[in-house]
């Protein structure tokens, strides 16, 4: 409710890295819902002064990278991450931030997070699609105010392997990284926005780090 | 953990939810994206809209379902019907679709699901199924038959062959459906169920022939489904999703719980 109750003060502005893959108008109206002004772009002037990033991803590790170059969005991130301001990557978008994945093992991904993308356990269906539930091996503001064994909805084959950046896991066939941070650098293998209001408040604290960004 | 998943599907003919008996004796069901707000409330794990509008001056309108529901609901939803291309999928997912299901068209040229799956990704790309037992002379090796165009044209193709190759051409996900059970109320045909999901890696959605809440149960505990689709048990009021979720968790089946 933050947002709502303050309707004097400015909207944090939320850049939504466009390279033409995704479904980006999910987490542009989630980030409306949230409080913020979000703006689906790949104009560096329209990232460099937004108070936060959102980059997301859906499909192949190598389509997604591959897209990512084509479109300079690997040099956005990069500087984005860089300036500080709160970063935010979803699903394949979290995956990219990573240094490669057994997807596509040729394909190089963004280096900012460490580790590679590992497939999920053969003893279970993939994609994992489905809701489960998060456990928080630490804390983080990214998950404010959210109840450990929340239900949150994954759609993935793969994800980052084990990490001191993890702040949540699932279970699906052993312990999966659901989000990691690192500094100003948030992601999740879920996807908030499709997560029902657990997602949409975890979207909020989002908004609410670019807000104390602003 | 595996959670079941439990999807209502609404059935759209001109942009209104309708619901009929093997696809006869149609009766208005209400606002599509109204009825997709209360599921979303009541518990709701992902919805599915089936387009069945015949005419192609309407096929926009579900261009149009797909945009207010993502507007509304902040839950995953897929949209079927008369999908044939990468550009048909693309329309539906720019607009905030989460997933597409592909039926007649990936029967005429499978290729158009490795099409799809390579500019989207597989996790948005659901193969549906139509299957009716065998019958006549010429029997398939499961026993189970592909239908096409709603269930009226018989294709000789086996069911459990075609969910295998259809996971290999890059489908994410299968939809199920028992053309033998849909809208008889008799409960999903569990042995097909159970066949198609022990046959292949991706998720399995059971759909055809919910009439009571025993049968989503039985549909995760006895045809091994990943997730499970009714319609018309919702849309009258009869039960909601959370009645329904609450049953199956009684018997034992891991749900999300209705919040």
């Amino acid at each position: 409710m933050t947002a709502n109750d303050a309707p004097a003060e400015r909207k944090p502005v939320i850049a939504v890295l466009d390279y033409g893959i995704g479904n980006l108008r999910s987490a542009q109206k989630t980030l409306e819902r949230a409080g913020a002004e979000p703006i689906l772009t790949s104009d560096p002037e329209v990232v460099a002064t937004a108070d936060g990033v959102v980059l997301p991803g859906v499909g192949n590790f190598g389509r997604v990278m591959e897209a990512i170059r084509a479109e300079g969005v690997d040099q956005l991130a990069r500087d984005a991450v860089n300036s500080g301001k709160p970063f935010l990557g979803i699903c394949v978008g979290m995956q990219a931030l990573y240094e490669s994945s057994d997807e596509d093992p040729e394909a190089v991904g963004l280096g900012i997070l460490r580790g590679v993308i590992k497939s999920l356990s053969a003893d279970v269906k993939r994609p994992q699609m489905q809701w489960n539930t998060l456990d928080f091996p630490k804390s983080s503001p990214l998950f404010a105010d959210i109840d450990e064994d929340s239900w949150v909805y994954f759609v993935h084959s793969y994800a980052p392997e084990a990490s001191d950046a993890v702040i949540a896991t699932c279970d699906y066939g052993g312990i999966v990284t659901a989000a990691a941070q690192r500094d100003n650098v948030y992601a999740t293998q879920f996807h908030p926005e499709k997560s029902g209001p657990v997602g949409v408040k975890i979207i909020e604290n989002f908004v609410n780090l670019c807000r104390s960004e602003s | 953990m595996r959670a079941a998943r439990v999807i209502p599907c609404l059935d759209v003919d001109g942009g209104r939810v309708v619901k009929g008996v093997n696809f006869v004796d149609l009766v208005d069901a209400g606002d599509p994206v109204e009825l997709a707000a209360r599921y979303d409330a009541q518990g709701a794990d992902e919805l599915v809209f089936l387009d069945i509008t015949a005419s192609s001056d309407a096929r926009d309108t579900i261009v149009d379902v797909a945009r207010r529901t993502a507007e509304e609901v902040y839950i995953p939803f897929t949209i079927g019907g008369g999908i044939r291309s990468v550009e048909d999928a693309r329309k539906l997912l720019r607009v905030g679709a989460d997933k597409i299901a592909v039926n007649s068209a990936a029967v005429d040229r499978p290729e158009v699901l490795t099409e799809i799956a390579d500019e989207f990704g597989s996790q948005c790309v659901v193969a549906s199924i139509d299957a009716r037992r065998s019958t006549g002379e010429n029997p398939t090796e499961s026993g189970f038959e592909v239908f096409i165009h709603g269930g009226r044209t018989a294709t000789g193709i086996d069911a459990v062959e075609w969910a295998k190759e259809v996971e290999r051409r890059g489908a994410g996900e299968i939809m199920l459906t028992s053309m033998d059970r849909d809208g008889t109320r008799d409960g999903f045909d569990v042995e097909l169920t159970s066949m198609i999901s022990n046959a292949v890696n991706v998720p399995v959605i059971a759909s055809g022939g919910v009439g009571t809440l025993e049968h989503l149960a039985e549909g995760v505990t006895e045809g091994h489904a990943d997730a499970v689709l009714a319609a018309s048990i919702f849309h009258f009021g009869e039960h909601t999703v959370a009645e329904a979720k609450e049953l199956m968790a009684s018997r034992g089946v891991t749900v999300r719980p209705p919040q």
